[in-house]
């Protein structure tokens, strides 16, 4: 109940400090500083703390805001409110343009792409001739509502906390959206997010672009609160400040942002004021502090603040489905196609290294095939190929018929192939029905905009359900609420797997699904995937133990080094002169 | 474009060159130890030609309070980090490292610093005053968080930067300062006047860069700091301490950047915060050399050099942001590169 009462309270907090007559003027600029900064760090928490996206350079979005309203209200005469939306494509554009390039950025080059456009930005801000170079562009009219000029901060205070109120709600909603999952997704690299038809690129642009509008919204407020623009608050150590605030607020969580920004807000406000008259005038102290505050909070508390403020706080419930969702529509391709898949003559090179070699599989549909060898035998590279992870060096792949050889991850997952890792990649803190929802991520199609003011709640909650329904059916049903991290590994295997039925597959391809499962589990397994082909599931299984293999499927491959080896029926294998050679050495 | 202003540009562009050499070799080297990618290696540029521009005319450089400064935070927080298992022999070492050495190195530079004062013994001291500042900024800000992963500490490297600029203009002041040439020799080259000052950069630069790589090819310490670099914890196992390489690393760090800003200051006016645009440009080079090639880094750094020497001349008020956006393709091409499928992470 009290988190219930959290946001209610805040609001409430803010109404008076803005109504109340005797609250001094300079608490107003404090709080609409707060704001101003809170808009940009919500859209650094999405960036950095939930897409794994560290950006230095989010002052230059803002400065795009602020510039653009500058140039159109003073050189143009255009009214305030008609360059808002020129604002925001301005700020849209600049950020198409480099995120299309600061996505594609991998590991740590990433940050310091944003560094590097980041300077060259504020560089550029203060060359150009029409943005007044390093003097910037003063005689920026104040916002005004009719005749009402909104000139007293006290009025613009409301504009911008409304601003921030809208943003932070808005940004909470997407988070718990399909596309809020594909965002959380990508931190850990994504991969699995892009087997179940998770664009990465397009998800990780459309966060950029995001965080970017936040700071281009800051930076049109800015202009008309300030009345004049100049390149210095758009630098880098403007950046490094908004980075500051998000990770001291806490990089994951949406309110941190605005925790963050009041900390830092305040502190900046007390060294400037307190420091120089200790210390003698015109020293930046604040910037020597905020680098040891930032220092500090890494070494110390690498979640920020947020959670030890939430935990004073019952945690809210976890998300669950609803109780009369409507299910999901099933595949209505389901003819029975055999083979269902066709691998041939599929080879993978790794420079020197061929990891696969000429390997031809048909896999027929309603039947469960085992792929065995030892380790390094190109048995996970095969599955790799399959779903379109890697490129084939040569040799096609046909799926029901069709070549999907060379097709992105998301096209294949889209046709009807679902997978589990060998390396679980389930998201730890997020709960077991979210990541297996992950999977059904191809069957809703609701966008940013539907997310953003909750108005997928029908479809979201169709895929909750589903989620929900096949946690239950692979035995996980008491688990559902519970973060996937804290699972035993075996266990998160078949997590995995819940995911991949999500999907609605017509063909499964498991990668060690038994390994680390107990005998009984073991069984359960074995019940569920021959229930599974039951209904008409076909399926392409990686698996050590043997017992459990043999007992289960109606076809082995053996590869070894790369190359096939052998094929035939579980009792044919077991006699198999080269398959005993691989495994158990050559024969004297 | 005639000879002579084409020759200029060049001689100018590979002076500048072999500053960002030394400073992106320097980046190498720490990044290929500590994981760490040192945004912060221009402030010991800026501290140490700004130290050497003061001890030229006699004063007493804030440095040497700066430097008390970082050994007392080095003291301070080690002190506390090892509170539960401190022994006497390790808080006396420690002691000595951190408060006696930058005692000796202050009372050092009141006794020295004289307006009439050898060039080489100013030289000596400035190193004396900044390279100790490396290893106490790893003890300070890195060692506790070593095994973070390199996002981490690229972010506390950041922090490190600004705390070091805004201390640079506390113990500075706004003032820029220039140093009196190494040696005021000249001689022309065709039509081209070459300083004694740029044939100075020149060797220096040349044989740090060649004891660098004599140092982690052909030594034991070296390799034992590439062996860090490889495996932190089988490093360990086989008796190389992981945080000695670091402090070491650092060391050296500093020590190069203090020397940069000895070569440069002749040069060019140095700010308390000129120091991070020329490791930036340092940096580049290094990305270049993704982070790990010392060659392809120094040549990089030429290149760098050279096409800022040029943007002056064509474009002077769009010089840095050409270089810095030249950063950008070479990331790309780095991301290509370093494509993988991850696996095991």
């Amino acid at each position: 109940m009290a988190s219930r009462l959290a946001l209610p309270l805040f609001v409430l907090g803010l109404i008076l400090l803005g109504t109340l007559p005797d609250v001094p003027p300079f608490w107003i600029t404090l709080a609409n500083n707060i704001g101003l900064a809170a808009l940009v760090a919500i859209g650094l928490v999405l960036l950095t703390g939930v897409g794994g996206m560290t950006s230095f350079g989010q002052a230059a979005f803002v400065g795009f805001g602020a510039y653009t309203t500058a140039v159109l209200t003073t050189t143009y005469g255009v009214s305030p409110w008609l360059s808002l939306p020129c604002a925001l494509v301005v700020t849209a554009l600049a950020a198409v343009l480099l995120g299309l390039i600061t996505v594609r950025l991998s590991g740590h080059y990433l940050p310091l792409g944003t560094l590097a456009w980041g300077i060259s930005l504020y560089f550029l801000f203060g060359k150009i001739e029409w943005l007044g170079r390093n003097d910037g562009i003063t005689g920026i009219p104040p916002l005004s509502i009719g005749p009402w000029s909104l000139i007293d901060p006290k009025a613009t205070y409301w504009v911008i906390w409304i601003a921030v109120l809208l943003a932070a709600i808005g940004t909470t909603n997407l988070l718990s959206s399909r596309i809020g999952r594909a965002i959380r997704a990508l931190r850990r690299g994504g991969l699995a997010a892009e087997s179940f038809g998770v664009d990465r690129m397009r998800v990780k642009l459309i966060v950029f672009v995001y965080a970017a509008l936040l700071a281009g919204l800051s930076g049109w407020l800015y202009a008309h609160l300030q009345r004049s623009v100049n390149p210095t608050p758009f630098g880098l150590n403007a950046g490094i400040e908004y980075l500051l605030m998000a990770t001291l607020g806490g990089a994951g969580y949406v309110w941190g942002a605005l925790l963050g920004a009041g900390v830092v807000t305040l502190l900046k406000d007390a060294l400037q004021r307190i420091l120089p008259a200790v210390l003698g005038s015109d020293i930046q102290a604040e910037t020597i502090v905020f680098g040891i505050v930032l220092v500090m909070a890494l070494q110390v508390a690498r979640d920020g603040l947020w959670p030890w403020l939430a935990a004073l706080f019952p945690s809210p419930p976890p998300v669950a489905p609803p109780a009369n969702a409507k299910p999901l529509l099933r595949r209505t391709d389901d003819i029975a196609v055999s083979p269902l898949l066709e691998v041939s003559g599929a080879s993978k090179r790794f420079g020197g290294i061929i990891a696969v070699d000429d390997v031809t599989v048909a896999i027929p549909s309603n039947a469960i095939v085992g792929l065995i060898g030892p380790n390094g035998a190109g048995k996970s590279t095969l599955f790799n190929l399959i779903t379109g992870i890697l490129a084939l060096t040569a040799g096609g792949v046909r799926f029901a018929g069709e070549p999907i050889g060379g097709n992105r991850p998301g096209d294949i997952a889209r046709r009807g192939i679902a997978r589990t890792f060998q390396h679980v990649k389930l998201m730890p803190e997020m709960t077991v029905l979210e990541n297996v929802a992950l999977g059904a991520h191809l069957r809703g199609r609701s966008g940013v905009l539907a997310s953003l003011l909750h108005a997928e709640r029908a479809e979201e909650g169709r895929l909750l359900a589903e989620a929900a329904r096949q946690i239950t059916r692979v035995g996980l049903a008491e688990r559902m609420y519970q973060p996937a991290g804290s699972l035993p590994l075996g266990q998160q295997r078949i997590v995995e797997i819940a995911r991949a039925l999500c999907l609605d597959p017509r063909l499964l391809l498991l990668d060690e699904p038994a390994a680390g499962l107990r005998d009984h589990e073991k069984r359960m397994l074995a019940d569920l995937l021959g229930q599974l082909r039951a209904e008409g599931m076909t399926m392409l299984l990686v698996e050590h133990d043997m017992r459990f293999v043999m007992g289960l499927v109606d076809h082995i491959v053996v590869l070894d080094f790369g190359t096939k080896i052998a094929e035939g029926s579980p009792a044919a294998i077991t006699s198999d002169p080269a398959v005993l050679a691989a495994y158990l050495g050559a024969q004297p | 474009m005639d000879t002579t202003i084409l020759l200029f540009l060049i001689q100018d562009g590979l002076i500048n060159g072999a500053i960002y050499a030394l400073l992106g070799l320097a980046l190498v080297l720490v990044f290929a130890v500590t994981r760490i990618i040192f945004i912060p290696q221009g402030e010991f540029v800026a501290y140490g030609g700004l130290t050497f521009a003061l001890l030229s005319t006699g004063t007493v450089p804030g440095t040497v309070w700066l430097l008390a400064v970082f050994g007392v935070a080095a003291f301070v927080a080690e002190l506390w980090r090892k509170r539960h298992v401190l022994t006497l022999r390790w808080s006396a070492r420690h002691f000595a490292w951190t408060i006696l050495l930058p005692g000796a190195v202050l009372l050092l530079t009141q006794f020295l610093a004289r307006p009439d004062q050898s060039i080489w013994v100013n030289l000596a001291l400035t190193l004396a005053i900044v390279a100790p500042m490396g290893p106490y900024v790893y003890r300070i800000a890195f060692q506790p968080i070593a095994d973070a992963s390199i996002l981490t500490l690229l972010i506390a490297a950041v922090g490190v930067h600004l705390s070091m600029v805004g201390l640079g203009l506390v113990f500075f002041g706004a003032e820029g300062l220039r140093a009196p040439a190494l040696t005021d020799m000249s001689f022309d080259l065709g039509p081209l006047p070459v300083s004694g000052q740029s044939i100075a950069v020149f060797v220096v630069a040349a044989i740090l860069i060649a004891g660098l790589y004599v140092f982690f090819d052909r030594m034991l310490h070296g390799k034992a700091l590439r062996a860090t670099a490889i495996n932190r914890l089988g490093a360990r196992l086989v008796g190389i301490p992981a945080a000695n390489a670091g402090q070491l690393a650092f060391l050296l760090a500093s020590a190069l950047g203090a020397v940069s800003g000895i070569l440069i200051a002749p040069v060019t006016t140095v700010y308390y915060d000129t120091g991070f645009l020329i490791g930036l440009k340092g940096f580049v080079a290094a990305i270049v050399g993704a982070m790990a090639s010392y060659p392809v880094t120094a040549l990089a750094a030429l290149g760098v050099g050279l096409v800022e020497a040029f943007a002056s001349f064509y474009a002077s008020n769009f010089k840095e942001v050409i270089v810095f956006v030249l950063i950008v393709p070479v990331l790309m091409w780095r991301s290509l590169h370093t494509a993988h499928v991850e696996e095991d992470e």
